[in-house]
Protein backbone atom coordinates (compact mmCIF):
# COMPACT_ATOMS: atom_id res chain seq x y z
CA UNK A 1 0.00 0.00 0.00
CA UNK A 2 2.56 2.50 1.21
CA UNK A 3 4.69 1.48 -2.03
CA UNK A 4 1.87 2.12 -4.25
CA UNK A 5 1.35 5.24 -2.49
CA UNK A 6 5.30 6.07 -2.76
CA UNK A 7 5.40 5.36 -6.54
CA UNK A 8 2.41 7.24 -7.29
CA UNK A 9 3.99 10.53 -5.18
CA UNK A 10 6.99 10.16 -6.97
CA UNK A 11 6.15 10.01 -10.78
CA UNK A 12 2.83 12.18 -10.40
CA UNK A 13 3.65 14.66 -7.74
CA UNK A 14 7.05 14.73 -7.36
CA UNK A 15 8.12 15.02 -10.97
CA UNK A 16 5.92 17.53 -12.26
CA UNK A 17 7.05 19.51 -9.41
CA UNK A 18 10.49 19.36 -9.86
CA UNK A 19 9.83 19.74 -14.04
CA UNK A 20 7.94 23.00 -12.90
CA UNK A 21 10.57 24.47 -10.13
CA UNK A 22 14.01 23.72 -12.36
CA UNK A 23 13.39 22.38 -15.80
CA UNK A 24 15.27 19.60 -14.99
CA UNK A 25 17.40 19.95 -18.37
CA UNK A 26 19.62 16.08 -17.41
CA UNK A 27 22.43 15.79 -19.70
CA UNK A 28 24.50 12.29 -19.65
CA UNK A 29 21.45 10.24 -18.77
CA UNK A 30 22.75 7.19 -20.25
CA UNK A 31 25.14 7.13 -17.33
CA UNK A 32 22.21 6.52 -14.49
CA UNK A 33 22.16 3.25 -13.30
CA UNK A 34 19.06 1.49 -13.75
CA UNK A 35 19.27 -1.12 -10.80
CA UNK A 36 21.42 -1.49 -7.55
CA UNK A 37 23.60 -1.70 -5.54
CA UNK A 38 24.49 1.29 -7.09
CA UNK A 39 25.97 4.68 -5.73
CA UNK A 40 24.64 7.98 -7.06
CA UNK A 41 27.33 10.73 -5.68
CA UNK A 42 26.18 14.57 -5.83
CA UNK A 43 26.71 18.38 -4.77
CA UNK A 44 24.19 19.70 -2.75
CA UNK A 45 22.73 22.93 -2.28
CA UNK A 46 19.18 22.46 -1.50
CA UNK A 47 16.43 20.16 -0.50
CA UNK A 48 15.55 20.84 -3.92
CA UNK A 49 18.69 18.22 -4.87
CA UNK A 50 16.77 15.25 -3.31
CA UNK A 51 13.65 16.10 -4.98
CA UNK A 52 15.83 16.30 -8.63
CA UNK A 53 17.15 12.89 -7.58
CA UNK A 54 14.23 11.26 -7.21
CA UNK A 55 12.62 12.55 -10.77
CA UNK A 56 15.25 12.05 -13.02
CA UNK A 57 15.01 8.25 -13.20
CA UNK A 58 13.37 6.29 -15.50
CA UNK A 59 9.75 4.81 -13.96
CA UNK A 60 11.14 1.43 -13.97
CA UNK A 61 14.06 2.61 -11.23
CA UNK A 62 12.84 5.12 -9.71
CA UNK A 63 11.14 2.89 -6.57
CA UNK A 64 14.92 1.75 -6.12
CA UNK A 65 16.48 5.41 -5.75
CA UNK A 66 16.72 6.32 -1.79
CA UNK A 67 18.28 9.69 -0.93
CA UNK A 68 20.36 9.87 2.07
CA UNK A 69 19.15 12.41 4.34
CA UNK A 70 20.51 13.35 8.37
CA UNK A 71 18.27 11.97 10.42
CA UNK A 72 19.05 15.24 13.08
CA UNK A 73 17.12 16.99 10.54
CA UNK A 74 14.85 14.90 9.44
CA UNK A 75 13.64 11.87 11.96
CA UNK A 76 13.11 15.05 14.74
CA UNK A 77 9.84 15.76 13.93
CA UNK A 78 7.55 12.38 14.00
CA UNK A 79 5.47 13.87 11.20
CA UNK A 80 7.98 14.45 8.66
CA UNK A 81 9.96 11.20 9.75
CA UNK A 82 7.34 9.29 8.26
CA UNK A 83 6.79 11.41 5.49
CA UNK A 84 10.81 10.92 4.72
CA UNK A 85 11.19 7.03 5.59
CA UNK A 86 8.18 5.78 3.67
CA UNK A 87 7.07 7.67 0.80
CA UNK A 88 10.68 10.06 -0.14
CA UNK A 89 12.30 6.48 1.17
CA UNK A 90 15.27 7.80 2.92
CA UNK A 91 18.34 6.27 4.17
CA UNK A 92 18.77 8.11 7.45
CA UNK A 93 22.52 9.09 8.17
CA UNK A 94 23.00 9.99 12.05
CA UNK A 95 25.62 12.80 11.25
CA UNK A 96 25.80 13.78 15.49
CA UNK A 97 26.57 10.23 16.54
CA UNK A 98 29.64 10.04 14.62
CA UNK A 99 31.75 10.93 17.40
CA UNK A 100 30.06 7.92 19.52
CA UNK A 101 31.63 5.25 17.17
CA UNK A 102 28.04 4.25 16.09
CA UNK A 103 28.34 2.56 12.49
CA UNK A 104 26.15 5.22 10.69
CA UNK A 105 26.47 3.62 7.19
CA UNK A 106 24.81 0.87 8.36
CA UNK A 107 21.06 1.94 6.52
CA UNK A 108 22.94 2.52 3.35
CA UNK A 109 24.70 -0.62 3.32
CA UNK A 110 21.66 -2.51 4.16
CA UNK A 111 19.81 -0.19 1.45
CA UNK A 112 22.47 -1.61 -0.96
CA UNK A 113 22.46 -4.87 -0.24
CA UNK A 114 18.78 -5.19 -0.91
CA UNK A 115 19.53 -3.94 -4.59
CA UNK A 116 18.81 -0.03 -3.82
CA UNK A 117 20.26 3.26 -5.56
CA UNK A 118 21.46 5.10 -2.79
CA UNK A 119 22.03 8.69 -3.56
CA UNK A 120 24.42 10.35 -1.05
CA UNK A 121 25.48 14.00 -0.63
CA UNK A 122 29.38 13.57 0.31
CA UNK A 123 29.40 17.50 0.97
CA UNK A 124 27.46 16.25 4.46
CA UNK A 125 25.29 19.41 4.18
CA UNK A 126 23.35 21.64 2.21
CA UNK A 127 25.89 24.74 0.65
CA UNK A 128 25.26 28.29 -0.05
CA UNK A 129 24.15 29.04 -3.91
CA UNK A 130 27.36 29.79 -4.96
CA UNK A 131 28.25 26.25 -6.10
CA UNK A 132 31.62 26.17 -4.44
CA UNK A 133 32.19 22.93 -3.52
CA UNK A 134 32.71 21.44 -0.14
CA UNK A 135 35.10 18.85 1.42
CA UNK A 136 33.80 15.81 0.63
CA UNK A 137 33.72 13.67 3.44
CA UNK A 138 34.61 9.99 2.55
CA UNK A 139 31.63 7.97 3.91
CA UNK A 140 31.18 7.58 0.19
CA UNK A 141 34.68 5.45 -0.12
CA UNK A 142 33.50 3.81 2.72
CA UNK A 143 30.02 2.66 0.73
CA UNK A 144 32.05 1.76 -2.24
CA UNK A 145 34.52 -0.54 -0.84
CA UNK A 146 31.75 -2.55 1.09
CA UNK A 147 30.34 -3.14 -2.47
CA UNK A 148 32.76 -3.03 -4.85
CA UNK A 149 30.53 -4.16 -7.59
CA UNK A 150 28.39 -0.76 -7.07
CA UNK A 151 29.00 1.99 -9.65
CA UNK A 152 29.54 5.06 -7.96
CA UNK A 153 28.04 8.23 -10.76
CA UNK A 154 29.08 11.17 -10.32
CA UNK A 155 25.94 13.72 -10.50
CA UNK A 156 27.00 17.68 -10.82
CA UNK A 157 23.50 19.87 -9.86
CA UNK A 158 23.80 23.72 -10.74
CA UNK A 159 21.37 26.00 -9.78
CA UNK A 160 19.30 24.15 -7.22
CA UNK A 161 20.41 26.46 -4.57
CA UNK A 162 18.22 29.49 -6.64
CA UNK A 163 15.12 27.75 -6.04
CA UNK A 164 15.18 27.38 -2.70
CA UNK A 165 18.55 28.23 -0.28
CA UNK A 166 19.63 26.93 2.93
CA UNK A 167 17.22 29.10 4.73
CA UNK A 168 14.44 30.23 2.86
CA UNK A 169 10.88 28.66 2.53
CA UNK A 170 9.50 29.83 -0.91
CA UNK A 171 10.44 28.21 -3.89
CA UNK A 172 11.35 30.53 -7.06
CA UNK A 173 11.55 28.76 -10.58
CA UNK A 174 14.39 28.45 -12.39
CA UNK A 175 16.27 26.59 -14.40
CA UNK A 176 18.85 23.43 -12.81
CA UNK A 177 21.68 21.61 -14.97
CA UNK A 178 21.49 18.53 -14.04
CA UNK A 179 25.32 16.61 -14.98
CA UNK A 180 25.86 12.89 -14.98
CA UNK A 181 28.90 11.71 -15.15
CA UNK A 182 30.71 8.29 -15.93
CA UNK A 183 30.33 5.75 -13.53
CA UNK A 184 33.59 5.17 -10.90
CA UNK A 185 34.75 1.80 -9.50
CA UNK A 186 36.23 1.12 -6.33
CA UNK A 187 39.94 0.43 -7.13
CA UNK A 188 41.05 -0.58 -3.49
CA UNK A 189 42.44 3.33 -2.41
CA UNK A 190 39.99 5.35 -0.63
CA UNK A 191 42.06 8.81 -0.93
CA UNK A 192 42.58 8.05 -4.41
CA UNK A 193 39.09 7.53 -4.97
CA UNK A 194 38.10 10.07 -3.31
CA UNK A 195 40.38 12.45 -5.22
CA UNK A 196 38.67 10.53 -8.52
CA UNK A 197 35.63 11.92 -7.05
CA UNK A 198 36.08 15.00 -6.54
CA UNK A 199 37.75 15.41 -9.95
CA UNK A 200 34.90 14.38 -12.02
CA UNK A 201 32.18 16.66 -9.85
CA UNK A 202 34.45 19.08 -10.90
CA UNK A 203 34.92 18.05 -14.77
CA UNK A 204 31.00 18.01 -14.32
CA UNK A 205 30.47 21.34 -12.63
CA UNK A 206 32.67 22.96 -16.01
CA UNK A 207 30.40 21.77 -18.69
CA UNK A 208 27.67 23.17 -16.59
CA UNK A 209 25.95 27.03 -17.80
CA UNK A 210 27.33 29.39 -16.18
CA UNK A 211 25.78 30.87 -13.03
CA UNK A 212 25.52 34.37 -12.88
CA UNK A 213 24.10 34.69 -9.61
CA UNK A 214 25.48 37.49 -6.80
CA UNK B 1 -15.33 8.83 -35.71
CA UNK B 2 -18.75 11.38 -36.69
CA UNK B 3 -17.44 13.05 -33.78
CA UNK B 4 -13.82 13.90 -35.27
CA UNK B 5 -15.65 14.12 -38.87
CA UNK B 6 -18.03 17.08 -37.73
CA UNK B 7 -15.06 18.60 -35.88
CA UNK B 8 -13.09 18.96 -39.23
CA UNK B 9 -15.82 20.30 -41.07
CA UNK B 10 -15.92 22.99 -38.45
CA UNK B 11 -12.81 24.33 -39.69
CA UNK B 12 -11.38 26.35 -42.60
CA UNK B 13 -10.48 24.55 -45.39
CA UNK B 14 -7.19 26.43 -45.77
CA UNK B 15 -6.11 25.63 -42.18
CA UNK B 16 -6.60 21.65 -42.63
CA UNK B 17 -4.59 21.98 -45.96
CA UNK B 18 -2.21 23.89 -44.57
CA UNK B 19 -1.51 21.91 -41.44
CA UNK B 20 -1.96 18.91 -43.69
CA UNK B 21 1.33 20.32 -45.86
CA UNK B 22 3.45 20.86 -42.93
CA UNK B 23 2.29 17.36 -41.66
CA UNK B 24 3.30 15.86 -45.24
CA UNK B 25 7.18 18.26 -45.06
CA UNK B 26 8.11 16.94 -41.58
CA UNK B 27 7.11 13.21 -42.82
CA UNK B 28 9.02 13.76 -45.98
CA UNK B 29 12.07 14.68 -43.78
CA UNK B 30 11.71 11.83 -41.67
CA UNK B 31 12.02 9.82 -44.45
CA UNK B 32 14.81 11.31 -45.82
CA UNK B 33 16.73 11.26 -42.70
CA UNK B 34 15.66 7.53 -42.61
CA UNK B 35 17.18 7.27 -45.98
CA UNK B 36 20.83 9.19 -45.03
CA UNK B 37 20.58 6.79 -42.31
CA UNK B 38 20.39 3.62 -44.33
CA UNK B 39 22.80 4.97 -47.57
CA UNK B 40 25.23 6.48 -45.33
CA UNK B 41 25.94 4.04 -41.87
CA UNK B 42 28.93 5.74 -40.78
CA UNK B 43 28.15 8.99 -40.29
CA UNK B 44 26.13 9.96 -37.16
CA UNK B 45 22.63 11.32 -37.91
CA UNK B 46 21.08 11.29 -34.12
CA UNK B 47 21.01 14.96 -34.08
CA UNK B 48 18.93 15.44 -37.38
CA UNK B 49 16.97 12.42 -36.47
CA UNK B 50 15.97 13.87 -33.09
CA UNK B 51 15.68 17.72 -34.46
CA UNK B 52 12.33 16.13 -37.03
CA UNK B 53 11.46 14.58 -34.05
CA UNK B 54 11.35 17.31 -32.04
CA UNK B 55 9.61 19.27 -34.97
CA UNK B 56 6.74 16.56 -34.87
CA UNK B 57 6.05 16.77 -31.37
CA UNK B 58 6.21 20.97 -31.83
CA UNK B 59 4.10 20.68 -35.06
CA UNK B 60 1.55 17.86 -33.32
CA UNK B 61 1.12 20.31 -29.74
CA UNK B 62 0.08 23.65 -32.17
CA UNK B 63 -2.23 21.67 -34.68
CA UNK B 64 -3.90 20.38 -31.32
CA UNK B 65 -3.93 23.94 -30.14
CA UNK B 66 -4.79 25.74 -33.13
CA UNK B 67 -7.39 23.54 -33.92
CA UNK B 68 -9.21 23.50 -30.55
CA UNK B 69 -9.58 27.14 -30.57
CA UNK B 70 -8.60 29.96 -28.48
CA UNK B 71 -8.93 28.99 -25.20
CA UNK B 72 -6.09 26.32 -25.96
CA UNK B 73 -3.81 28.21 -28.03
CA UNK B 74 -3.96 30.76 -25.15
CA UNK B 75 -2.88 28.40 -22.49
CA UNK B 76 0.18 26.76 -24.50
CA UNK B 77 1.22 30.14 -25.66
CA UNK B 78 1.23 30.50 -21.65
CA UNK B 79 3.16 27.79 -21.20
CA UNK B 80 5.73 28.71 -23.42
CA UNK B 81 6.45 32.18 -22.03
CA UNK B 82 6.46 30.16 -18.67
CA UNK B 83 9.26 27.99 -20.24
CA UNK B 84 11.06 30.56 -22.22
CA UNK B 85 11.10 33.29 -19.17
CA UNK B 86 12.17 30.75 -16.50
CA UNK B 87 15.37 29.96 -19.07
CA UNK B 88 16.06 33.64 -19.28
CA UNK B 89 16.44 34.38 -15.81
CA UNK B 90 18.29 31.68 -15.39
CA UNK B 91 20.89 32.51 -17.57
CA UNK B 92 21.04 36.45 -17.42
CA UNK B 93 22.62 37.68 -13.94
CA UNK B 94 20.09 37.93 -10.82
CA UNK B 95 21.16 38.98 -7.70
CA UNK B 96 20.03 36.79 -4.49
CA UNK B 97 18.09 39.86 -3.32
CA UNK B 98 15.96 39.76 -6.42
CA UNK B 99 14.50 35.89 -5.95
CA UNK B 100 10.93 37.48 -5.28
CA UNK B 101 11.51 39.92 -8.29
CA UNK B 102 11.73 36.62 -10.36
CA UNK B 103 8.36 34.89 -8.68
CA UNK B 104 6.56 38.83 -9.71
CA UNK B 105 8.15 38.34 -12.92
CA UNK B 106 6.29 34.57 -13.29
CA UNK B 107 2.93 36.20 -11.87
CA UNK B 108 2.93 38.66 -14.81
CA UNK B 109 2.60 35.82 -17.27
CA UNK B 110 -1.48 34.91 -16.00
CA UNK B 111 -2.34 38.50 -15.83
CA UNK B 112 -0.83 39.35 -19.23
CA UNK B 113 -2.60 35.95 -20.57
CA UNK B 114 -6.04 36.78 -18.61
CA UNK B 115 -6.23 40.01 -20.41
CA UNK B 116 -6.07 38.05 -23.94
CA UNK B 117 -8.47 35.51 -22.38
CA UNK B 118 -10.54 38.29 -21.57
CA UNK B 119 -10.74 40.40 -25.33
CA UNK B 120 -9.13 43.37 -23.65
CA UNK B 121 -6.68 44.33 -26.04
CA UNK B 122 -6.00 48.18 -24.40
CA UNK B 123 -5.29 46.47 -21.53
CA UNK B 124 -2.86 43.89 -22.66
CA UNK B 125 -1.23 46.53 -24.58
CA UNK B 126 0.41 48.68 -21.77
CA UNK B 127 0.23 46.08 -19.38
CA UNK B 128 3.73 44.92 -19.24
CA UNK B 129 5.41 47.49 -21.66
CA UNK B 130 4.08 50.40 -19.11
CA UNK B 131 3.13 48.72 -15.63
CA UNK B 132 5.23 46.19 -15.38
CA UNK B 133 8.16 48.49 -16.36
CA UNK B 134 7.17 50.63 -13.47
CA UNK B 135 6.61 47.93 -10.76
CA UNK B 136 9.54 45.84 -11.33
CA UNK B 137 12.28 48.38 -10.56
CA UNK B 138 9.59 49.69 -7.71
CA UNK B 139 9.67 46.42 -6.14
CA UNK B 140 13.26 46.33 -6.24
CA UNK B 141 13.45 49.75 -4.63
CA UNK B 142 11.61 48.31 -1.88
CA UNK B 143 14.13 45.24 -1.26
CA UNK B 144 16.77 47.91 -0.82
CA UNK B 145 19.40 46.34 -3.03
CA UNK B 146 21.01 49.38 -5.17
CA UNK B 147 23.88 46.85 -6.35
CA UNK B 148 23.28 46.50 -10.13
CA UNK B 149 20.04 48.23 -10.23
CA UNK B 150 19.30 49.60 -13.53
CA UNK B 151 21.02 46.47 -15.26
CA UNK B 152 19.13 44.09 -12.93
CA UNK B 153 15.97 46.27 -13.70
CA UNK B 154 16.64 46.70 -17.38
CA UNK B 155 17.55 42.40 -17.43
CA UNK B 156 13.94 41.83 -16.00
CA UNK B 157 12.40 44.00 -18.93
CA UNK B 158 13.91 42.65 -21.73
CA UNK B 159 12.64 39.02 -20.34
CA UNK B 160 9.05 40.52 -19.77
CA UNK B 161 8.48 42.20 -22.86
CA UNK B 162 10.09 39.25 -25.38
CA UNK B 163 8.96 36.27 -23.19
CA UNK B 164 5.55 37.37 -22.19
CA UNK B 165 4.47 40.34 -24.38
CA UNK B 166 5.84 39.67 -27.74
CA UNK B 167 5.38 36.09 -27.82
CA UNK B 168 1.45 37.29 -26.56
CA UNK B 169 0.45 38.09 -29.30
CA UNK B 170 0.56 35.26 -31.04
CA UNK B 171 -2.31 33.88 -29.05
CA UNK B 172 -3.87 37.69 -29.24
CA UNK B 173 -4.32 36.95 -32.98
CA UNK B 174 -6.87 33.88 -31.99
CA UNK B 175 -9.25 36.65 -31.14
CA UNK B 176 -9.81 37.94 -34.58
CA UNK B 177 -13.33 37.30 -35.89
CA UNK B 178 -13.60 34.64 -38.24
CA UNK B 179 -15.21 36.99 -40.38
CA UNK B 180 -11.81 39.17 -40.45
CA UNK B 181 -9.74 36.77 -41.99
CA UNK B 182 -10.02 34.22 -44.61
CA UNK B 183 -9.34 31.71 -42.50
CA UNK B 184 -10.31 32.93 -39.34
CA UNK B 185 -7.65 33.89 -36.39
CA UNK B 186 -5.85 29.96 -36.24
CA UNK B 187 -5.26 30.40 -40.05
CA UNK B 188 -3.44 34.46 -38.85
CA UNK B 189 -1.58 32.32 -36.48
CA UNK B 190 -0.77 29.31 -38.28
CA UNK B 191 0.63 31.64 -41.65
CA UNK B 192 2.89 33.69 -39.00
CA UNK B 193 4.19 30.45 -37.21
CA UNK B 194 4.72 28.72 -41.21
CA UNK B 195 6.87 32.12 -42.61
CA UNK B 196 8.77 32.11 -39.62
CA UNK B 197 10.21 28.84 -39.01
CA UNK B 198 10.18 28.69 -42.90
CA UNK B 199 12.56 31.72 -43.31
CA UNK B 200 14.99 30.30 -40.00
CA UNK B 201 15.17 27.25 -42.19
CA UNK B 202 15.29 29.10 -45.84
CA UNK B 203 18.32 31.41 -44.35
CA UNK B 204 20.11 28.21 -42.89
CA UNK B 205 19.47 26.45 -46.75
CA UNK B 206 20.65 29.29 -48.93
CA UNK B 207 23.75 30.03 -46.46
CA UNK B 208 24.84 26.21 -46.44
CA UNK B 209 24.43 26.39 -50.31
CA UNK B 210 25.63 29.71 -51.19
CA UNK B 211 27.46 31.33 -47.86
CA UNK B 212 30.62 33.25 -48.61
CA UNK B 213 30.18 37.00 -46.83
CA UNK B 214 29.95 36.95 -43.28
CA UNK B 215 27.39 39.53 -42.22
CA UNK B 216 27.53 39.72 -38.11
CA UNK B 217 30.78 37.47 -37.48
CA UNK B 218 31.09 39.32 -34.06
CA UNK B 219 27.59 37.75 -33.38
CA UNK B 220 26.77 34.72 -35.47
CA UNK B 221 29.95 34.02 -37.04
CA UNK B 222 27.74 31.23 -39.33
CA UNK B 223 25.04 33.91 -40.87
CA UNK B 224 26.29 34.85 -44.46
CA UNK B 225 24.77 37.75 -46.57
CA UNK B 226 23.82 34.94 -49.12
CA UNK B 227 21.88 33.08 -46.66
CA UNK B 228 20.15 36.40 -45.47
CA UNK B 229 19.43 37.64 -48.78
CA UNK B 230 18.62 34.48 -50.49
CA UNK B 231 16.20 33.74 -46.83
CA UNK B 232 14.61 37.03 -47.13
CA UNK B 233 13.37 36.52 -50.80
CA UNK B 234 11.90 32.84 -50.46
CA UNK B 235 9.79 34.19 -47.57
CA UNK B 236 8.65 37.24 -49.27
CA UNK B 237 7.93 35.16 -52.15
CA UNK B 238 6.67 32.76 -50.30
CA UNK B 239 4.06 35.27 -48.17
CA UNK B 240 3.45 37.08 -51.56
CA UNK B 241 1.67 33.84 -52.79
CA UNK B 242 -0.22 32.10 -49.47
CA UNK B 243 -0.60 35.30 -47.52
CA UNK B 244 -4.09 36.10 -49.31
CA UNK B 245 -4.94 32.46 -48.42
CA UNK B 246 -4.52 33.47 -44.57
CA UNK B 247 -4.71 36.77 -44.44
CA UNK B 248 -6.71 39.29 -45.20
CA UNK B 249 -3.94 41.23 -46.31
CA UNK B 250 -3.35 42.72 -50.19
CA UNK B 251 -1.95 44.85 -52.82
CA UNK B 252 0.43 47.30 -50.33
CA UNK B 253 -0.20 46.00 -46.63
CA UNK B 254 0.73 42.21 -48.39
CA UNK B 255 4.08 43.51 -49.67
CA UNK B 256 4.85 45.22 -46.63
CA UNK B 257 4.78 42.33 -44.73
CA UNK B 258 6.29 40.42 -47.00
CA UNK B 259 9.65 42.89 -46.86
CA UNK B 260 9.14 43.56 -43.39
CA UNK B 261 8.93 39.90 -41.62
CA UNK B 262 11.34 38.41 -43.06
CA UNK B 263 13.83 40.89 -41.79
CA UNK B 264 12.42 40.89 -38.12
CA UNK B 265 12.80 37.27 -37.89
CA UNK B 266 16.84 37.64 -38.42
CA UNK B 267 16.67 40.56 -36.52
CA UNK B 268 15.13 38.46 -33.33
CA UNK B 269 17.74 35.69 -34.07
CA UNK B 270 20.68 38.13 -34.02
CA UNK B 271 19.77 39.58 -30.96
CA UNK B 272 18.91 36.61 -29.07
CA UNK B 273 22.36 35.37 -30.24
CA UNK B 274 23.86 38.48 -29.07
CA UNK B 275 22.27 37.55 -25.42
CA UNK B 276 23.92 33.97 -25.57
CA UNK B 277 26.96 35.13 -26.51
CA UNK B 278 27.59 37.56 -23.99
CA UNK B 279 25.81 35.12 -21.13
CA UNK B 280 28.28 32.24 -22.58
CA UNK B 281 26.06 29.38 -24.01
CA UNK B 282 25.41 28.38 -27.20
CA UNK B 283 21.71 26.78 -26.43
CA UNK B 284 19.21 27.86 -23.64
CA UNK B 285 18.57 24.68 -22.26
CA UNK B 286 18.39 21.27 -23.54
CA UNK B 287 14.88 20.81 -23.45
CA UNK B 288 13.79 20.47 -26.95
CA UNK B 289 16.50 17.63 -28.60
CA UNK B 290 18.00 18.28 -31.43
CA UNK B 291 16.89 22.51 -31.34
CA UNK B 292 18.54 22.96 -27.98
CA UNK B 293 15.90 25.30 -25.65
CA UNK B 294 12.55 26.88 -26.12
CA UNK B 295 14.52 30.54 -26.40
CA UNK B 296 16.70 29.31 -29.16
CA UNK B 297 13.43 27.89 -31.10
CA UNK B 298 11.42 31.20 -30.55
CA UNK B 299 14.10 33.83 -31.18
CA UNK B 300 13.34 35.06 -34.52
CA UNK B 301 9.36 34.78 -33.41
CA UNK B 302 9.44 37.26 -30.23
CA UNK B 303 10.45 39.85 -33.16
CA UNK B 304 8.11 38.50 -36.00
CA UNK B 305 4.93 38.16 -33.67
CA UNK B 306 4.28 41.77 -32.66
CA UNK B 307 5.35 43.26 -36.11
CA UNK B 308 2.97 40.87 -38.13
CA UNK B 309 0.31 41.52 -35.65
CA UNK B 310 0.41 45.72 -35.73
CA UNK B 311 0.94 45.14 -39.39
CA UNK B 312 -2.26 43.36 -39.87
CA UNK B 313 -4.04 45.72 -37.84
CA UNK B 314 -2.87 48.93 -39.68
CA UNK B 315 -3.59 47.12 -43.06
CA UNK B 316 -6.27 44.87 -42.49
CA UNK B 317 -8.02 43.73 -39.20
CA UNK B 318 -11.37 46.32 -37.82
CA UNK B 319 -10.79 44.99 -34.46
CA UNK B 320 -7.55 46.21 -33.56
Amino acid sequence: MIRWLRWALLLLVARPIARFLTGADVTGREHLPLKGPAIIAANHNSHVDTLLMLSIFPAKAVMRVRPAAASDYFLKDPVIGWFSRNLVGIVPVARDKVATGEDVLAPAREALAAGDIVVVFPEGTRGDASDEMARLKSGVARLAEAFPEAPVTPVWIQGAGRVLPKGEVIPVPMNCAVLVGAPLRWHGKRAEFMDGLRDALLTLKDQAPPLRWS
Amino acid sequence: MDQITRFLDLQHPHLLWGLGGVFGLVVLGAVVAGVLTVVNPRKDYTELRQRIFSWVIMIALLSAALLLGWQATTALFAVVSFIALREFLSLAPTRREDRLIVLAAYLAIPLNYAFIAADIYGVYLVLIPVYAFLITPWLMAVIGQTRGFLASASMFHWGLMTCIYNIGYVAFLMRTPPYEAPAGGAGLVFFLLVATEFNDVAQYVWGKLLGRHKIIPRVSPNKTWEGFIGGWITTAALIWFAGPLFTPLEGLGLAVVAVVLPAAGFAGDVTMSAIKRDIGVKDTSHLIPGHGGILDRIDSLTFTAPIYFHLLAFFALEKF
